[in-house]
């Protein structure tokens, strides 16, 4: 028997709640609290109920030992038949693009038939580890039969082990954090403070305007309180971005809390299906899931910059696309830091990046900026880290099928060296 | 390392440097065979304009230079043109490497204003060169600009970079190369010499490439650029000659030591170490031009490269100088090679020196400075200068080249003989702090004799870390 040929996945739409700050509206909301809420928020407007679907795929970069089945928890919390099945993933900030990945190749090869991809973070309730050497006194303990034993074991508690490991923002192989990887890859690139906060405040402007205009109504659940992204500030200026001080690269740094993404809490969850599985419940398909592209780069060695993967990803991508960058209607490029994106923009247009790191005859080129984040992004909605793909999908797909078609580009960069892109068209 | 050298450089020698604030030489970086061009990053930048960014960009990948440019579309495209994976560089990027070498590219230099380009360049990063390591500014010939503006911003180079060469410190050096315009293609052989580590004791000078040196051929051999070629050596028994020699034969040389009849014995052990043959000889005797041209012609069908090293000094201050002291130094230091030259370059295309060759020969820098006690010595060396001006035009109809030498303070039994207290001022009355060896001067004189350096005629250069004197 020869397997079928491939069939087109498409997004319908999605729904997240909105994205809080840190330590704030959902201080007391957990991953699965955040997750389910999302999950039923599209059970609601799809009209999902007591449906069982292909799978649900979702992730949390920052997760307790207890969630180790965390959507498979989530999906038996929320309104979708028991029955459905459900997975999690980890790819860093790339976990909620990643999962619509996997949901759409299994739409394409027809193993399923609709699913949903997403993610859930906080930083609120994040997990806390045992100090090392406590963990170890416990185990000890455990392992006594009798109770002297354990007694014994437990008295070797000092108190300066009764302090948690906190988990900490910063890639396990170089100690840099994110922000100083990148404060790296900015300088190079020679990106300016200028430029950067005016990313900023275009990113806040666009998300404001877009919830204005209603265009987050069917895309946003109000939850816990929270109607809109707590992190946007529709007031947003350079006068007042040019004012804060640089938290990364040093006193000459020209990183800000207010160009880089701060610490969020979320859920973002995409309804993906078949075209078929879409008609027979009268459901309109928003956009094609056309392609996807996953890079890393050795930013160990410092042979390139932590956050540059996407700018070897998309090239991938385009060439097996037949496409050009200049090929799009609208860019989605993650901004975990303003300088990100325009550090990949950059390079994009390098003679020398192009050449000799991708292997191209010519630059790719520039993009027109009109065209970028045209809805806001991270900078002005926050990410909460796996929650970004599902929030970006679902965004892209609706705005390309308002526009009355067209193509869209995904770009999100991710801890460890990664980036993951993808393609779609309405 | 001179006694004073290995002192500073001890843990208590340097302390007690730092307090009495003496000067503190940094042992100079050496080229070793097989080493690569350059051990380190090169910064590679230029004023908007210049015509040098994409010689100099192929120039530093053939070298197999890790290289950094400015973003601008001209520098990386010029990077990208010769396959350079060139990081980018910016003037804030917090670099946390240091530098091997900065290379500015300042032919797009036509005014004074726009001599800011040097200081846009230069001020963020002149700090983070390496121990060691090389600033290298290539312009245009004041005497070739078109417009006396070009012409002033160009010739305004030099002071620039004579000041830096005393401001760079930690063994670093810089040099200043005119590239006359028709030479692009015939930068690599100077190039790559004032990058690496055998032009360690060259600093602060000023080279000219003309454009009659014809393009290097993309197979040449870097390692052994002199394979085939026969060179003479003049006074090649010990001293910097004996350097020469072996640096030649280093170079793939068949090398024709000569010296005096009295040091055979020391001529044939420094030629058979290096697999060359021995010449011994006064060259001030009437009859050596053509004994030298003839053993040359007879035993070599030709010479390819020949050094002009034999030197003495007869020192007294003029009042107490007899004649034969002034006349020995001038015959052995200026006469003989005069004497010598013409009977080698006589007969048109039938002459002993072949086509392509390479005269290169030993001045001073007594001869550019003048010395007390050094008349004689001075003037000799002063008129070595000026063989090399008179017959640069000549040699260049023939594709041959005529280039000199001036060391400066170099460690030899010479200038071991010199008394302490002027020894030590010799040594320490430069920019690097410290006398040269011998090889210094044999690595410049290679590199005079490389085949991929035919551009380069009517030069003097000196080695003597940019000695005070006379500069
Ligand atoms: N050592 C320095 O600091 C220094 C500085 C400036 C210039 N120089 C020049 O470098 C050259 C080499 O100097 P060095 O320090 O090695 O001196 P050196 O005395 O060690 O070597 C000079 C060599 O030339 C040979 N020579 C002298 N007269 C000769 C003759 N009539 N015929 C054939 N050979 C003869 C000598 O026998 C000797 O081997 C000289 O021209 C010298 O003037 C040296």
């Amino acid at each position: 028997m020869t397997p079928a040929a491939p069939r087109r996945a498409v997004v319908l739409g999605g729904n997240r709640i909105p994205f809080a700050r840190s330590d704030s509206a959902y201080k007391k909301a957990s991953n699965q609290d955040m997750l389910t809420a999302a999950l039923d928020g599209l059970v609601e407007r799809f009209g999902l109920a007591g449906e069982r679907l292909g799978d649900v795929v979702a992730g949390a970069v920052l997760k307790h030992s207890r969630d180790f089945n965390l959507t498979r928890e989530c999906v038996l919390g929320s309104r979708l038949a028991p029955e459905t099945p459900a997975y999690d993933i980890q790819q860093a900030c790339g976990t909620g693009l990643e999962a619509a990945i996997l949901v759409a190749n299994k739409i394409a090869l027809g193993q399923i038939e609709a699913g949903v991809a997403g993610g859930v973070d906080t930083t609120s309730d994040a997990p806390l580890a045992l100090n090392e050497d406590l963990r170890s006194i416990l185990l000890d303990a455990n392992r006594e039969k009798s109770v002297q034993g354990r007694l014994r074991q437990l008295l070797r508690v000092r108190p300066q082990q009764l302090a948690p490991a906190i988990p900490r923002n910063e890639e396990p192989r170089t100690g840099l954090s994110m922000g100083e990887h990148q404060a790296r890859t900015a300088a190079e690139w020679g990106i300016t403070r200028e430029a950067q906060d005016e990313l900023a405040m275009r990113s806040h402007q666009n998300l404001a305007a877009a919830y204005e205009r209603g265009f987050q109504d069917d895309l946003v659940t109000p939850y816990l309180g929270l109607e809109r992204d707590q992190n946007l500030r529709p007031d947003s200026s350079i006068e007042k971005l040019a004012k804060l001080k640089p938290v990364f690269g040093g006193a000459d740094g020209t990183m800000t809390a207010g160009n880089s993404t701060p610490l969020s809490d979320g859920a973002a969850v995409a309804l993906l299906a078949s075209e078929e599985w879409a008609k027979q419940r009268g459901l309109t398909p928003l956009a094609t899931f056309v392609d996807a592209e996953t890079a890393a780069v050795d930013y160990v060695n410092g042979r390139e910059g932590l956050l540059m993967a996407p700018a070897y990803a998309v090239p991938r991508l385009l060439e097996r696309n037949g496409l050009t960058l200049q090929d799009f209607d609208l860019y989605e490029i993650h901004e975990a830091f303003a300088s990100q994106v325009l550090s990949t923009l950059a390079a994009w247009e390098d003679p020398v990046f192009c050449t000799q790191r991708l292997g191209r005859s010519e630059p790719l080129g520039a993009i027109d900026r009109s065209k970028l984040n045209v809805n806001g992004s991270s900078l002005a909605a926050g990410h909460p880290f796996a929650a970004t793909g599902g929030r970006i999908v679902a965004a892209l797909a609706k705005a390309l099928h308002e526009r009355g078609g067209g193509r869209g580009l995904i770009s999100i960069c991710a801890a460890g060296g990664q980036g993951v892109v993808a393609i779609l068209e309405a | 390392m001179d006694r004073y050298t290995q002192l500073v450089n001890t843990p208590i020698g340097k302390t007690v440097a730092k307090q009495v604030g003496l000067p503190k030489p940094v042992p100079l970086k050496r080229h070793t065979p097989g080493a690569p061009v350059v051990d380190g990053r090169v910064l590679l930048g230029g004023a908007p304009g210049g015509r040098l960014a994409q010689s100099l960009a192929q120039v530093l990948a053939d070298a197999g230079a890790e290289v950094s440019t400015p973003l601008r579309p001209d520098l990386r495209a010029a990077a990208a043109e010769a396959g350079l994976d060139a990081a980018p560089w910016t003037p804030q990027a917090s670099v946390d490497h240091r530098y091997a070498a900065l290379v500015f590219d300042a032919t797009g230099i036509t005014e004074s204003a726009q001599l800011d380009e040097l200081h846009a360049f230069f001020h963020p990063t002149i700090r983070k060169v390496a121990r060691c390591g090389r600033a290298i500014v290539l312009g245009t010939p004041p005497e070739s600009a078109r417009k006396p503006a070009e012409a002033v911003a160009q010739r305004a180079l030099e002071g620039f970079t004579r000041a830096i060469g005393k401001e760079i410190g930690r063994g670093a050096t810089v040099q200043l190369v005119y590239v006359e315009p028709g030479a692009e293609d015939q930068l690599a052989g100077t190039v790559r010499f004032f990058l690496s580590p055998r032009s360690a004791f060259v600093s602060a000078q000023v080279v000219r490439i003309g454009k009659e040196g014809g393009k290097v051929p993309s197979d040449f051999d870097w390692e052994r650029p002199l394979a085939g070629k026969v060179a003479l050596v003049t006074g090649a028994s010990r001293g910097i000659g004996a350097a020469i020699a072996s640096t030649l034969a280093r170079d793939g040389a068949h090398v024709v030591g000569l010296d005096v009849p009295a040091l055979e014995e020391d001529l044939k052990a420094v030629a058979a170490g290096i697999g060359g043959s021995a010449l011994a000889l006064d060259i001030t005797d009437a009859d050596a031009p053509r004994a030298i041209a003839s053993y040359l012609r007879r035993e070599h069908r030709g010479v390819d490269v020949v050094v002009h090293n034999a030197g003495i000094t007869r020192d007294r201050t003029l009042g107490r100088m007899d004649a034969d002291r002034w006349n020995a130094v001038i015959a052995v230091n200026l006469s003989s090679i005069e004497r010598i030259t013409d009977a080698l370059i006589e007969g048109g295309r039938k002459a002993v020196l072949n086509e392509g060759g390479r005269i290169v020969c030993v001045s001073s820098i007594s001869g550019i400075a003048g010395n007390a006690g050094q008349t004689n010595y001075a003037t000799s060396k002063a008129g070595v200068i000026g063989i090399v001006n008179a017959y640069a035009p000549e040699l260049a109809r023939r594709g041959a080249t005529i280039n000199a030498v001036a060391p400066g303070f170099i460690e030899t039994q010479m200038t071991a003989k010199v008394p302490l207290a002027i020894r030590e001022a010799g040594r320490r009355m430069s920019s690097l702090w410290q006398g040269g060896l011998p090889v210094d001067v044999a690595e410049a004189i290679a590199w005079f004799a490389s085949p991929a350096t035919g551009g380069v005629n009517g030069n003097v250069v000196r080695v003597c870390g940019q000695s005070l004197l006379g500069a």
